[in-house]
């Protein structure tokens, strides 16, 4: 081996222009969650550390997300290839503004968790790993959202993937192996047909770089093959997103961990599978998402519809929101079916909705739980008079979660009916607005039995009450990881602008891909 | 497996493979071998000890418990992606320090840390997997 400088022209193969410092953003949430997850793991003995190392790295990461976010609005699509490397033969990573909202999103979830479970997990969980996991599993999130390389996309599955095992058996009781045994086979499943489309994929068009697969995939002479990968890809993330009919494993596994995992699962996982069919359907595969429209459609009403029917048939407080999220879903899909400008707007949009709400109803609902010593429905009550606040906070949740104005959830619906009126699918707006009439039946019949009814289900209204009458102070650790999250909920209720403008340039962006490619290769299609 | 011959030989066989194992790391950046194959070499080097002395005998052995390795490997690994940063470059842009010492050339570089870090990764993880399965079988 010739250790003299040799006389290659890099410039063919490597980039050599100078790359910008603010660039290195697009990198930092993932390499400070993984500089943040070793040290916990290292110093995992030192149990009351524990909390502040995780959560001081979660806000470092959730104030990068926020600078990342900023460069990506003055600046348009950013990318940086790893190693130098020319793309598509380095791996990109690009944020457009649907994945960097995601991230930052994702991120201020993952940092209220952190600051939830301070008060709610208990020393020896701390010791297996909690913020290792929570850390390592916001990597994977916010890897997921940011990369630009589809191989790579699915490496940070696995990664999420894997910290949500941990997280899920923490604790080691055997309901929550049986939970976790169902969890894993699933995603297991749909992880590895993700992997089957994408060397499909990879045979067919010769490229990974997302960007190069946009291009080629659209000129490609026989496009029979990229329908049947499609199909495949839209099968393994509508598992992973929890649509019907693969959704069991999301009400059978979701009640059965810590609450404040239930909350981040909620949060996060099922946005990442929401992510990735609209970044593939619409960026990279378009022609075979026009081609199995119908079907996409046929899924979403019906993922909406059993839903929200799972909700009003559960008692179980945590299986109840699972079913929200699973009806949350079913709208996100709804806004990919039409496809719009507009409607995949509103699917951006209420994907944001979804990972805030939902965690935040996790949140309430399970201090609650804690407080009655009861998840059911039938045994709970009375919460009004022990606690105002909370009884304001999670009417503010449920409302934002069923669709009403001025919340959160409000307007996403207005875009969704709107677009898929636009487009002359009346009949897909009306199941969404009848999915809004009945979430509202479902969070208002939860609302009354926690809240207004005196005690358990045999006790009459407000006169008799069984339960505790003292007011309950909130701990600290349920404020500040709370409010954030409803701050944010009747923020963008009440002033939807910023986050309505962002989702649409994200839009734009997904369905007119040459902004996103002139971001990888420098020059327009 | 408690035999004399079998107690005698494992601690040599034990630094034989570790010493491999790290052959291997280091010949990984032009020829087949690397962190991770090098890593896996290692582990094994100490599950023959554990199988001969006990899982305590390998936890006295390793002196850090095996998960802190694994996160010291990857602490490591995210170092070494970030000199770049301070050169205007991309994220792993490889950056090498050659000099000779003694005669010898020595060429250093970011990537040789990187699968160093892949090489801690792999010990640690698959040790403290290997270790808690032993353990459960002597119990």
């Amino acid at each position: 081996m010739s250790l003299e400088k040799t006389s290659v022209d890099i410039a063919a193969a490597m980039i050599t222009d100078p790359t910008a410092a603010k660039d290195w953003l697009l990198v930092t949430p993932t390499l400070l969650t993984m500089l943040g997850g070793a040290i916990a793991l290292i110093t995992r003995k030192n149990v009351r550390l524990q909390p502040w190392i995780g959560i001081t790295a979660l806000a470092l990461v959730f104030c990068a997300n926020i600078a990342l976010l900023n460069h990506v609005l003055n600046d348009g699509v950013v990318t940086m290839v790893m190693g130098s490397w020319l793309p598509p033969f380095g791996i990109a990573f690009t944020a457009d503004p649907m994945g960097a909202m995601f991230a930052t999103f994702a991120s201020l979830v993952a940092l209220c968790t952190g600051i939830y479970a301070a008060g709610s997990i208990r020393p020896e969980e701390r010791r297996y790993g909690f913020y290792p996991f929570l850390l390592m599993l916001l990597c994977g999130v916010s890897g997921a959202f940011l990369t630009g390389d589809i191989f790579n996309l699915y490496v940070w599955f696995e990664v999420l993937l894997i910290s949500s095992f941990g997280l899920l058996v923490l604790g080691n009781k055997k309901r929550q192996i049986d939970g976790a045994v169902k969890y894993s086979l699933l995603n297991l499943l749909g992880t590895t047909l993700f992997l089957l489309a994408t060397a499909l994929l990879y045979g067919l068009v010769g490229t990974l770089n997302m960007a190069d697969i946009a291009m080629k995939a659209a000129h490609l002479e026989n496009q029979g093959p990229l329908m049947g990968v499609a199909l495949l890809f839209f099968l393994a993330f509508a598992m992973k997103a929890a649509a019907f009919p693969v959704n069991f494993w999301l009400p059978a596994s979701y009640h059965t961990p810590r609450i404040v995992v239930s909350a981040v699962f909620a949060g996060l996982l099922t946005k990442v599978g929401v992510y990735a069919l609209l970044r593939v359907l619409l960026l990279l595969l378009p022609a075979g998402h026009n081609w199995m429209n119908t079907l996409i459609t046929l899924v979403a009403i019906l993922t909406m519809l059993t839903g929200v029917m799972g909700a009003l048939a559960q008692t179980d407080v945590r299986r109840t929101i699972g079913y929200l999220v699973i009806t949350g879903i079913g709208s996100m899909l709804a806004g990919l079916a039409v496809a719009s400008e507009w409607a995949v707007t509103g699917a951006i949009m209420y994907a944001v909705h979804s990972m805030i709400a939902m965690t935040g109803m996790f949140f309430v609902f399970g201090y609650i739980g804690k407080l009655q010593g009861t998840f059911s429905l039938r045994e709970m009550g009375g919460m009004y008079r022990r606690s105002p606040i909370l009884a304001a906070v999670s009417l503010v949740l449920l409302f934002a979660a069923a669709g009403l104005p001025p919340f959160s959830g409000f307007w996403p619906k207005v875009l969704l009916v709107e677009g898929a009126l636009d487009k002359g699918m009346g009949w897909l707006a009306g199941v969404v607005l009848l999915t809004s009439i009945l979430s509202i039946i479902c969070v208002g019949r939860l609302w009354i039995y926690v809240f207004l009814r005196g005690g358990s289900q045999s006790i009459a209204d407000g006169t008799m009450v069984a339960l505790p009458q003292e007011k309950q102070k909130l701990p600290a650790t349920v404020w500040l990881s709370v409010f954030p999250i409803v701050l944010m909920v009747v923020y963008i209720g009440l002033q939807p602008d910023a986050v309505m403008s962002f989702a649409h340039k994200g839009a734009l962006t997904l369905l007119d891909p040459s902004a996103y490619v002139e971001s990888v290769f420098g020059v327009a299609p | 497996m408690n035999t004399v011959i079998f107690r005698t030989v494992a601690p040599f066989l034990t630094a034989l493979m570790t010493l491999f194992s790290i052959f291997v790391l280091l010949r990984g950046h032009n020829e087949p071998g690397g962190g991770f194959i090098g890593g896996l070499i290692a582990v094994s080097a100490f599950a023959i000890y554990g199988i001969a002395y006990g899982v305590a005998g390998v936890r006295r052995a390793l002196h850090v418990h095996p998960m802190s390795i694994a996160a010291s490997g990857l602490l490591l690994a995210v170092a070494s992606v970030l000199p770049s940063l301070f050169l205007g470059q991309p994220t792993m842009t490889s950056q090498w320090l050659e000099f000779s010492l003694f005669g010898t050339h020595i060429a250093l570089s970011t990537p040789m840390f990187f699968d160093i870090g892949v090489y801690l990764v792999v010990v640690g993880a698959i040790t403290s997997i290997a270790l808690s399965l032993e353990e459960r079988e002597s119990d």
